[in-house]
């Protein structure tokens, strides 16, 4: 279909929303935000729950150790983990981009895989710790 | 007399205070950190006299603070970052930036009396 003006022309769109398509320090950085995102809005509030339940008296304090023995609270508790160290070891990560260390090509995806690797060896570490 | 605004709206040097404030507070919940998890690691089986004679020391009780106000400021920063990216109509925007700032500026209130209140 013609049209009188050539910007106005209905141009093809293609948004490539597939994450597992982006280059590992796309990876990184996806996960640095979503997970940045989940912990503000349920990590935040959880942890001030916590510490006041278990904080006020005996009886809170036992009935969290009691929810934290559960496999699906611990599981929970996995997913919160990995969050925060995935965002810990992209931090670090971002830190020393700004100091210009490994901002070459190859060193920053080698530096994107040793943090998806490293956030999630920490998460292992932690589940062995707990299960 | 009129004088000319001195703020420059755009440039080079907007915005380095969020900027360095993240890595700032980023870098104080990453020590913090270490010793947190360090604490859970190697200290099996937190009694609750242990986990309430911890949270009795003053020291203790300000380095806690010192950590979860670090959280909550890089947040914010974080947050209203997100927002400015996906957000676009400026009302619902700013709407959704109060909001946060709101919850942190509760979380902040509800973390003094949690601690204090030991």
């Amino acid at each position: 279909m013609p049209s009188p003006h050539p910007a106005s022309r209905q141009r093809p769109k293609y948004y490539d929303i597939n994450l597992l398509h982006l280059p590992m320090p796309g990876l990184v950085s996806i996960f640095h935000r979503i997970t940045g995102v989940v912990m503000f809005l349920f990590l935040i509030p959880a942890v001030l729950f916590v510490l006041q339940g278990t904080l006020s008296s005996e009886a809170g304090f036992n009935q969290w150790k009691s929810i934290f023995a559960h496999p699906l609270a611990k599981l929970i508790l996995l997913g919160f983990v990995w969050s925060y160290m995935h965002h810990l070891f992209a931090g670090i990560r971002y830190l020393l981009l700004d100091v210009h260390v490994g901002t070459a090509l190859e060193p920053a995806r080698s530096s994107a895989r040793i943090v998806l690797a490293l956030g999630v060896i920490a998460t292992l570490l932690v589940g062995v710790r707990i299960w | 007399m009129v004088s000319a605004a001195k703020k420059i709206p755009v440039g080079a040097h907007y915005g380095w205070k969020d900027w360095l404030a993240q890595r700032v507070t980023a870098v104080i919940m990453l020590l913090f950190s270490i010793v947190i998890i360090g604490f859970f690691m190697l200290k099996g089986g937190v009694t609750f006299a242990d986990w309430k004679e911890l949270f009795r020391s003053q020291l203790i009780r300000i380095l806690a603070l010192m950590f979860l106000l670090s959280v909550y400021y890089h947040a914010w920063i974080g947050i209203k970052d997100v927002l400015m990216d996906y957000i676009k109509p400026a009302g619902l925007r700013i709407g959704l930036q109060v909001a946060v700032l709101l919850f942190l500026l509760g979380c902040t209130i509800w973390s003094v009396s949690i601690i204090w209140g030991v």
